[in-house]
């Protein structure tokens, strides 16, 4: 992320976030105003004390009173600094999380609303870390940047003014050796940055490594491998070591290096300053008179002055940082929603379960088209079951069916009505759906099974859950139905898992029923009791079966075989059988042995 | 803890050298304001060029000299903790490959890969900045402390003041806020899995219509973390407004008070101005000091974890006496075994006995979580039975060598999992001394020899990590050919033909009961065809032995074997 931005991304940047900025406009200003004090009173604050100190000059010699003023300045000064600087902490605080969780709702809110066609596509890890880390970089990229580089600016020019006027050389001297701290720093950045590359490398290879052996490592001991993965974790890590060593030695010269410049400012400064004192009048006093104050006034300067600029140039990073993750959370809060429901939507309610497609046509990628022209009729409570080898559209259809897509010609309907004239919600709810991709939610296993109706007594969730033979397992474990699960269920197994979202939707009752490879990681005796469970349910109920193993789709009412998007043979197990075709090569192919 | 410290031992002479030079450096800063005061006090008074120039090239040189030391500091800081993270590093994943699957479960993959990367890191990290900072700090703080009480005693109580007031202040804002920082990350961490879960779950959320309680849910997390974070980001934005009052509070004290004594004649105007500098070196060190206690901190909480692990000890024994293998006694034998699961309330294996004569062939079949997996891992001692007792060829398991049994003892696992490498690598695992001719056979054994001779590479073909860049089925039959490349005594197939198809499977056994005949075999499957022609099966009922004989005993005797087999068969009539 942090390659250099083009002028015009700049620009889409700070379009994008201009509405999330603007509802903190007065925070905005508030915010500049108390950067702005805490700047001035802090640089008036050497200036005073100065003055106190030329005020002590010897025995006898102290003006008591000044002094008294001058501190009470100092105090008050102090004070109003402190106030200035908390209310600009508790401002920045305000308007950067307050972004944050803007930011995050929208791209949320958005994210709810995007079609599957979206969420297919993109990789969860990079849309999630849109929503997390990159909205987070916004927020402290911004804000922090936009006011340190507010008030390091300010100081700068503070600074130089103030010195130019307490005496010209002097800040001649500051300005022309201060530059050398900077451009050190940069010349081990640079030459840093092929150590701390070479570091990266070998740790991700070292990573790779451990993720392997770890990950295998049952593997590992059961090949009795251990010594030898030993001799290559420790090779990488010999490298690493070395390369680590540079990396860290390198780079941790930059500050002594600077400071080693700030020093030699300092001696110059304080150099000039006596010879100022000692030579009054001489070449180089200039406007006010130069005193023993001035010196230590400027020392102080001298001492603050390469602070901001340190700070400024990591702040363009870190803005240059925000606005590229700015226009990554951008992309998403402003991608293409699904096509909302019409405005004229019906309700689909107590449908009786008639599922038709009629000259279907669909495809994912526009030069890729999938379904032609499929047609097909599924009476309520019919048993319809969907064979064919992978890539067939098989799952495509159960996306057509619960609107996750729609489709590009044709109309797919239930109960006569064209789907895209339901509520998506109504639709969906009359469906039970359950997938050969699992998945569990980081909840307790009794939250898990009542995902689709939170309000299920717990005699109705342990009904279910026996019907789906999950109550076995279940009370197996530690805490029963109370466990906690972790997301992706990573402590069940894929059976397991596949007999929870049956048992979700054995609680829901729906009115049409969707299987896709819904018992694959079952063994087949679980299979057939929980089929039987399933049967009870779903008498008089339309359904969907697919499934690759066609013992368990014989005794459906009508099969439909797929190939390449098309439905190519049609009918009973006996009459498709009996036909000796596409099906019936399938059906064989799996006792052949 | 202690055997963290204790890879640190190598580099005690950098981890002394490291922090005395960090200590002459700012040795070096203490004393500018000396300098400082000499120049305003000696020289600017008696107008001294000659003493300033004098002066000015002192500070030149104590910047040059503190630049060195802490070159070196750095330089020996570095040593230490890369060195340390390394030896670190190294004897985790060790200790990680001496765990039984019992310790290896319980701690979890993804626990232990943090452990090794970021935890050490973090712990190398904190090494690293003890020695070059973490020492630094205190030691210019009190080191301007004393500089101060050297200069004038009376006002050097104002720094005592001071640096307690701020020490006060700084800490217990820190240590307010950490606690409330770890509540704001597992607010983030809430946010971060509802979305994570909005989009692994999406097909199913929307099947459910649960968007709304979805959106709901979010944004009650969503708040409450904004809330969290603006709460403790108040309390610590209170640190720097209140360090710098207290700091120039003390500033104020030391001029009044400096004003006072120059007028009585026991301090010089250049003596203050040194005072004075003093006083913001300490602000600088202490603020810093804060942001350095709270990485270390962290360093440590790694550590502490790191510890855990290296605490850990397999909870396999080794026996005192290896035992040897007994000449003529069967194979495998299982006397009343069962088996619990640490955190698991029931057995996933109850009261399982029999014995399998050498050369055999034992079938083991059942449904999901019936225990197969649960049976075979005892075999190589992978898990310790937690009752009765499992014996290998006469000698019960935990009476051997671990290396001697798992050497006689070839296993293909349910998940074909392969490494990175070349086929050959992956082949080699089995024995390392394998020749090519060892590898064909093996291949051809497993029916694998197609999925080489497919490859342009042939048995140098690189595999990806985890054999990504083969089939399923191909993947399963190189695990096949990997363990009959060490040519075990013993061959446990777990699950290994599920993704196989029919024919292939039938093929494979075949030939393993042709050319491997005195092998003794255990097979694992939900495939009744895959065990039918075994000398014993054992059916398994969640964890209970349901019954046990051949497939025709078995047909007639028990009726979980008889539902298995109709379950499976054509037309669901049993043939």
């Amino acid at each position: 992320m942090k390659k250099k931005l083009g002028k015009g991304e700049t620009k889409a940047a700070l379009r994008a976030l201009a509405p999330y900025l603007k509802r903190h406009i007065p925070a905005m200003i508030l915010t500049l105003f108390f950067a702005a004090v805490s700047v001035a009173l802090t640089l008036l604050l050497p200036i005073l004390i100065g003055r106190a100190i030329d005020c002590i000059i010897g025995v006898d010699n102290v003006d008591f009173p000044k002094i008294a003023r001058l501190l009470l300045a100092v105090g008050i000064a102090v004070g109003a600094t402190a106030i200035a600087q908390w209310l600009l902490g508790a401002c920045n605080n305000k308007i950067a999380f307050e972004i944050v969780r803007d930011l995050r709702r929208d791209a949320m809110h958005r994210i709810r609303r995007l079609p599957l066609a979206y969420l297919d596509t993109h990789p969860t890890g990079d849309i999630v870390s849109r929503v997390i880390a990159d909205a987070e970089t916004v927020a402290d990229g911004l804000l922090l940047g936009f006011t340190q580089l507010f008030s390091g600016v300010l100081t700068i020019l503070g600074t130089l003014g103030i010195l130019i006027d307490l005496n010209v050389w002097i800040a001649l001297c500051v300005v022309v050796l201060t530059p050398l701290s900077l451009f050190v720093a940069r010349f081990i950045a640079r030459r840093t940055y092929a150590m701390f590359r070479r570091q990266s490398e070998t740790r991700g290879e070292q990573t790779a490594l451990i993720d392997e052996m770890i990950g295998g490592q049952r593997v590992v001991q059961a090949f009795r491998y251990e010594k030898r993965s030993q001799a290559r974790f420790d090779e990488v890590n010999e490298r690493l070591r070395r390369h680590s060593l540079r990396a860290t030695f390198f780079s941790s010269l930059t500050n002594p290096c600077t400071r080693a410049v700030n020093n030699l400012v300092y001696a110059a400064v304080a150099l000039l300053g006596a010879l100022l004192l000692i030579y009054p009048g001489g070449a180089l006093s200039v406007g006010t008179v130069f005193t023993v104050g001035t010196l230590f006034s400027c020392l102080s300067y001298a001492n603050q002055y390469t602070k901001p600029f340190n700070e400024i140039s990591g702040v363009v990073t870190e803005l240059q940082n925000a606005f590229a993750c700015a226009l990554r959370i951008e992309e998403l809060i402003t991608a293409e929603p699904e096509v909302p429901d019409a405005d004229d939507a019906r309700l689909l309610e107590d449908p009786r379960g008639e599922v038709a497609f009629s000259h279907v046509s669909f495809s994912y990628v526009p030069e890729v088209p999938l379904m032609r022209d499929l047609s097909l009729e599924a009476k309520p409570g019919q048993r319809i079951a969907i064979v064919g080898p992978t890539g067939c559209g098989k799952t495509t259809l159960i996306n057509l069916i619960m609107r996750f897509y729609d489709v590009t010609g044709g109309h797919v309907s239930v109960d006569g009505a064209d789907i895209r004239t339901l509520t998506r919600a109504s639709l969906r709810g009359s469906i039970g759906m359950v997938l050969q991709d699992t998945w569990v939610r980081h909840a307790t296993v009794r939250e898990n099974i009542c995902l689709g109706r939170e309000e299920a007594t717990e005699e109705e969730m342990i009904a279910a859950a026996k019907a789906a033979h999950v109550h076995g397992f279940v009370s197996r474990l530690p805490e029963g139905y109370d466990t906690m699960l972790s997301e992706g269920g990573e402590e069940l197994s894929q059976g397991q898992r596949q007999l929870i979202s049956i048992a979700r939707v054995m609680l829901t009752h729906p009115k049409i029923l969707i299987l896709d490879e819904a018992t694959s990681s079952i063994d087949t005796r679980t299979e057939r009791k929980v089929q039987e469970a399933f049967e009870r349910l779903m008498a008089g109920r339309t359904s969907f079966i697919v499934a690759h193993r066609l013992s368990t789709i014989r005794s459906a009412d009508m099969i439909l075989v797929m190939r390449a998007g098309d439905v190519v043979e049609m009918g009973t197990h006996n009459d498709l059988m009996a036909r000796g075709g596409f099906y019936a090569t399938l059906y064989n192919s799996q006792f052949e042995s | 803890m202690k055997r963290v410290f204790s890879y640190l031992r190598p580099y005690v002479k950098e981890c002394i050298l490291a922090p005395l030079f960090k200590l002459l450096e700012a040795g070096f800063e203490l004393i500018v304001p000396l300098v400082i005061a000499a120049i305003i006090d000696t020289g600017i008074a008696a107008r001294d060029t000659a003493y300033v120039l004098r002066m000015c090239g002192i500070l030149l040189a104590l910047a040059v000299v503190g630049l060195l030391a802490a070159a070196c500091a750095q330089y020996f800081a570095s040593v230490a903790a890369t060195g340390f993270g390394t030896a670190l590093r190294g004897a985790l994943f060790g200790k990680i490959q001496s765990l039984s699957y019992r310790e290896l479960d319980t701690l979890g993959t993804a626990t232990m890969m943090t452990r090794m990367t970021s935890d050490v890191n973090q712990a190398q990290t904190g090494v690293n900045l003890t020695l070059r900072l973490l020492l630094r700090s205190p030691f210019v703080v009190f080191g301007a402390l004393i500089m101060a009480a050297t200069i004038d005693g009376k006002l050097s109580l104002i720094f005592a003041a001071v640096i307690v007031l701020l020490l006060i202040v700084v800490y217990t804002i820190m240590f307010r806020t950490l606690p409330l920082y770890r509540r704001s990350q597992e607010k983030l961490d809430r946010v971060l899995g509802l979305t994570r879960e909005n989009l692994t779950g999406a097909r199913v959320l929307r099947a459910f219509c649960r968007e709304e309680e979805e959106e709901k849910h979010f944004d009650e997390a969503n708040e409450a973390l904004t809330h969290s974070q603006k709460h403790v980001g108040l309390l610590s934005a209170l640190t720097n407004p209140l360090t710098y009052v207290i700091i120039n509070i003390g500033v104020i004290a030391l001029i009044w008070g400096g004003a006072i004594r120059v007028d009585h004649g026991d301090l010089t105007q250049g003596q203050v101005v040194a005072l004075y500098n003093y006083m913001s070196q300490i602000l600088v060190e202490l603020v810093k000091m804060a942001n350095y206690i709270v990485t270390v901190t962290r360093a440590l909480a790694s550590g502490k974890r790191v510890a855990r692990v290296l605490e850990m000890e397999s909870s396999l024994a080794a026996p005192v006496q290896p035992g040897k293998p007994v000449e003529g006694a069967p194979a495998i034998v299982m006397t009343d075994v069962s088996m619990t699961y640490a955190g698991n309330a029931a057995p996933s294996l109850s009261h399982v006995t029999f014995a399998l004569p050498r050369g055999c062939t034992l079938g083991v079949i059942g449904g999901t979580g019936s225990g197969k997996t649960t049976l075979v891992d005892l075999i190589p001692r992978f898990y310790e039975a937690s009752e009765g007792v499992v014996s290998v060829f006469g000698t019960p398991v935990g009476q051997y060598d671990l290396d001697t049994l798992r050497g006689m003892i070839g296993v293909v696992p349910q998940r074909a999992a392969l490494f990175s490498g070349t086929i050959r690598d992956n082949l080699l695992w089995g024995n390392p001394d394998a020749t090519d001719d060892d590898l064909q056979s093996a291949l051809r054994i497993a029916q694998a020899l197609d999925v080489v001779a497919s490859k342009p590479l042939g048995l140098d073909e690189p595999v990806e990590a985890g054999g990504k860049n083969f089939s399923g089925g191909q993947r399963q039959r190189l695990t096949i050919a990997r363990a009959l490349v060490a040519k075990p005594e013993i061959l446990i197939l777990d699950d290994s033909g599920s993704a196989l198809d029919y024919a292939t499977d039938a093929r494979l056994r075949r030939a393993l009961r042709e050319d491997l005949a005195g092998m003794t075999v255990v097979v694992v499957s939900q495939r009744t065809s895959s065990v039918r022609h075994a000398d014993l099966i054992l059916v398994l009922d969640e964890g209970n032995v349901v019954g046990m004989g051949t497939h025709d005993e078995l047909r007639e005797t028990c009726p979980v074997y008889r539902e298995i087999c109709m379950t499976q068969e054509r037309g669901g009539e049993a043939k």
